[in-house]
């Protein structure tokens, strides 16, 4: 029952990901396809009826997770109290960039939202990276469970470590360039002319970037963590997941220098579900490592909730996510098609 | 530690008070836009639909307000006070899931629908998805009353071998019988805030002979939602929520009375101020016997003051509580009277042309929300010094590794951030009221 709500859990914050990490890749890139006034409203018109019901995926997973591994959530919160705090400050910052530069039709207002929307989009990826180096990389439990996390001390990943150290920022780049590729990607489907073609030149170039930060990455994990993939030579299944995410992973560079926008998104998709599981993989049952002493590591065993209450919750979490499905189901199908010419101010 | 638990507080009491400025105008609202669009319906009028359309928006402004500080309360049980939450986390974290999982997914996804779809959906449809966002809204309203209802009184729970408490009865935890009152005393708090609200908008619009017709509409429906929510605000939920308080909290009830000493046939006082140094009421006004009657339905009824408990039992700040709650009930009592007098006046059929009744009805508007604020505060400081009634103190709540250092640094930040988002949320609401409903008037 815990393995069911791990999936769960990885599941929710994977589909976040993939959500939110197009709409973060789009607000990254916007300078750089969108050059003038009528181009940059086309691709906020592009994220803004998607990008808040992405975000809720953020608060149903955490939620999801209060729930399911409280002792986990109230360690990993409060042990990275600093991050957390600044990423909730970006997540609203943000979203002011997105949802107030069309009230007031004067340049100086406008370029102040769209960079408070480029920035913060760029920090909530770096961190969003950091965040999955630190899942990697683990943290100083002390006897009772509880840590506490500087933002960084000396940058190196050795005990009592920060929040951003070489490592960590390593999957920062990680994210960076995987979410850029997705957001053009994005784009490149949902715009035409100038913007599509710029998006399809950072994707195509972005891909590169990718490649090798990933696979540095995956070579420090070797250093940082040797047993990585211990889980796959006890479970040789998967392997498979790493096949499935390097298929995607060729898909991704294949379709987007063919142009089929479409398809490189859904490439793009896939790899960033099978970076996700991936790790899931390698970290079960783990899901917060001590870097010292194996006894003190939190994982889904020492920090459930009850039996009864992971049962219950198992009768309204599998109805509620079918729900959510056919509300987006709905919503995606509403919204379908190109934004070419800029509609009026749209909505509020 | 002792200064890091007193920022912990007030950075939850600071966010949460900013945060509940939203919701409860959003849950309120959404009723009313509701309605609006059933009367367009209904009477095939295209003035209730643009009405709907013009509080939509500053429903919309809202909800993003609501949203954007509502993210930092979910994450605030686990930053702040992660020993609460390792220790309830197993039961209040069921019904925060199942908020994100029901009711947030519902009311952004028609939400967006309904902001965005007028013209992709026919009028029906149209109302169905304000049903939709009406029905999210006040379903997450009932799973944050249930989570705040089991602190308040805790059921349906069994305390593990760690010595946390774990889930026991899933129906009996959600049908807590403080949070059915609690909910309903709530959810009509919040109709009373959107019923003013608009009622002074259509006042303003009467005022300045601006879109008359939308302020006679406004102020016609404004003034009916507040008398019916006001008058049940008070009965029977607030009565029945008094008397839980008296029988499951009475230290509590105590407190917010101002009743200091254990008595047969107590008064009811309405104006004086706490001594805590000689424990008596300075210049008190009160009617003698009142407290005794509404609490048990009798004259003499003996009601038990301060002195019946311990003082560590007492709530830590019984000035404020007292206040808040005078405060709570004193705005409600003047609700009921100016809302009623408004139902006289449109009886009479002044009520369009009741110039002065137009001036209070715009000037009561921000009084729903100090209203508001103080039953939460009643609520709230009325439960110290406990963070779960019985099981918990709030002082062994907090996250045992922040620091006070790191813990002033984000309630100063948050404070920043949040009157930058008042100045944006005013300008911005203000404008939407000064373009009107009218799509014509529209400045550029």
């Amino acid at each position: 029952m815990e393995t069911f709500w791990f999936i769960a859990i990885t599941f929710m914050f994977t589909i976040y990901v993939i959500l939110d990490g197009f709409d973060l890749g789009a607000g990254m890139v916007h300078f750089w396809v969108g050059k003038t006034e009528t181009e940059r409203r086309i691709v906020l018109n592009a994220i803004g009826p998607f990008w808040d019901g992405n975000e809720v995926w953020l608060i149903a997973a955490g939620g999801t997770l209060y729930f399911a591994f409280p002792r986990l959530y109230a360690a990993s919160f409060s042990g990275f109290y600093l991050p957390f705090i600044i990423v909730l400050w970006l997540l609203i910052f943000r979203a002011l960039g997105i949802e107030l530069r069309h009230h007031l039709h004067h340049p100086v207002w406008r370029i102040i939202w769209d960079r408070s929307f480029w920035l913060g989009s760029w920090l909530l990826v770096i961190f969003l990276g950091a965040a999955l180096g630190n899942l990697i990389r683990g943290v100083s439990l002390n006897d009772q469970g509880y840590f506490f996390t500087p933002l960084w001390t000396n940058l190196r990943p050795t005990p009592n470590p920060g929040v951003l150290d070489w490592f960590t920022l390593l999957f920062s780049a990680v994210a960076v360039s995987t979410l850029m590729v997705h957001g053009a990607n994005f784009l490149a489907l949902k715009t035409g002319g100038l913007i599509q073609e710029r998006a399809r030149r950072i994707a195509r170039n972005g891909w590169y970037a990718l490649t090798a930060s990933s696979v540095i990455a995956v070579g420090a994990t070797h250093i940082i963590r040797p047993t990585f993939w211990d889980n796959f030579s006890r479970y040789p299944w998967g392997w498979a997941i790493v096949v499935v995410s390097l298929l995607a992973w060729a898909a991704m560079g294949w379709f987007s220098r063919r142009q089929q926008d479409g398809r490189a998104f859904l490439a793009s998709s896939a790899f960033i579900a099978g970076m996700a599981a991936v790790t899931a993989f390698a970290k079960y049952p783990v899901l917060l490592y001590d870097m010292e002493y194996a006894e003190r590591q939190l994982t889904i065993f020492n920090t459930a909730s009850g039996a009864y209450s992971l049962k219950v919750g198992m009768g309204w979490w599998i109805p509620g996510m079918i729900l959510v499905g056919i509300y987006f189901v709905y919503l995606f199908h509403s919204f379908r098609g190109k934004i070419t010419a800029p509609p009026e101010d749209a909505g509020y | 530690m002792e200064s890091a638990l007193t920022i912990h507080r007030l950075q939850f009491a600071f966010t949460i008070m900013y945060h509940y400025l939203f919701p409860q105008l959003t849950m309120g609202l959404a009723l009313l836009i509701v309605v609006l669009k059933w009367l367009g319906l209904r009477r095939g009028d295209a003035h209730y639909h643009r009405s709907a359309r013009f509080w939509a928006k500053i429903f919309a402004i809202n909800f993003a307000m609501g949203v954007v500080t509502g993210i930092p309360m979910e994450f605030q049980f686990g930053t702040n006070w992660a020993a609460f939450s390792t220790f309830a986390g197993g039961v209040i974290g069921q019904t925060l899931a199942m908020e994100g999982v029901f009711a947030f997914f519902l009311e952004s996804s028609f939400l967006g629908l309904f902001l965005f779809g007028e013209k992709r959906l026919s009028p029906r449809a149209h109302f169905f998805t304000a049903v939709m966002v009406f029905l999210g809204s006040w379903l997450s309203g009932y799973f944050i009353i249930v989570t705040n209802a089991w602190m308040q009184h805790p059921v349906g729970y069994v305390v593990d071998a760690a010595g946390n408490v774990q889930l026991a009865d899933f129906w009996k935890f959600l049908f807590n019988p403080w949070a059915l009152w609690q909910y309903a005393h709530t959810m009509l708090g919040a109709v009373v805030t959107a019923a003013f609200v608009m009622a002074a908008v259509g006042a303003f619009y009467l005022l300045t002979d601006r879109f008359v017709a939308y302020g006679k509409q406004f102020v016609r429906l404004g003034t009916i939602a507040a008398a019916v929510a006001s008058f049940l605000v008070a009965f029977p939920t607030g009565d029945v929520q008094g008397r839980n308080v008296a029988r499951h909290q009475p230290v509590t009830l105590a407190a917010m009375e101002g009743l200091f000493e254990t008595k047969k046939g107590a008064e009811l006082i309405l104006i004086g101020q706490p001594d805590m140094q000689n424990l008596r009421i300075d210049n008190p006004i009160h009617i003698p016997n009142l407290l005794s009657f509404l609490t048990y339905y009798r004259w003499k009824a003996e009601v038990k003051g301060l002195d019946a408990f311990p003082r560590e039992l007492w709530p830590d700040n019984i000035p404020l509580l007292y206040y808040v709650y005078h405060i709570m009930v004193g705005l409600g009592t003047i609700f009921i009277a100016v809302s009623f007098l408004g139902i006289y006046l449109l009886y009479r059929k002044r009520l369009e042309r009741a110039r002065w009744f137009h001036w209070i009805l715009m000037g009561i508007f921000p009084f729903p929300y100090i209203a508001n604020t103080a039953g939460w505060m009643t609520a709230e400081l009325g439960r110290q010094p406990w963070l779960v009634y019985g099981l918990m103190r709030t002082a062994q709540g907090a996250s045992p590794l922040v620091s006070d250092g790191n813990a002033l640094f984000t309630l100063m930040g948050f404070m920043g951030l949040y009157a930058l988002l008042s100045i944006l949320f005013l300008s911005l609401v203000m404008r939407t009221i000064l373009q009107g409903p009218e799509p014509g008037e529209k400045e550029s």
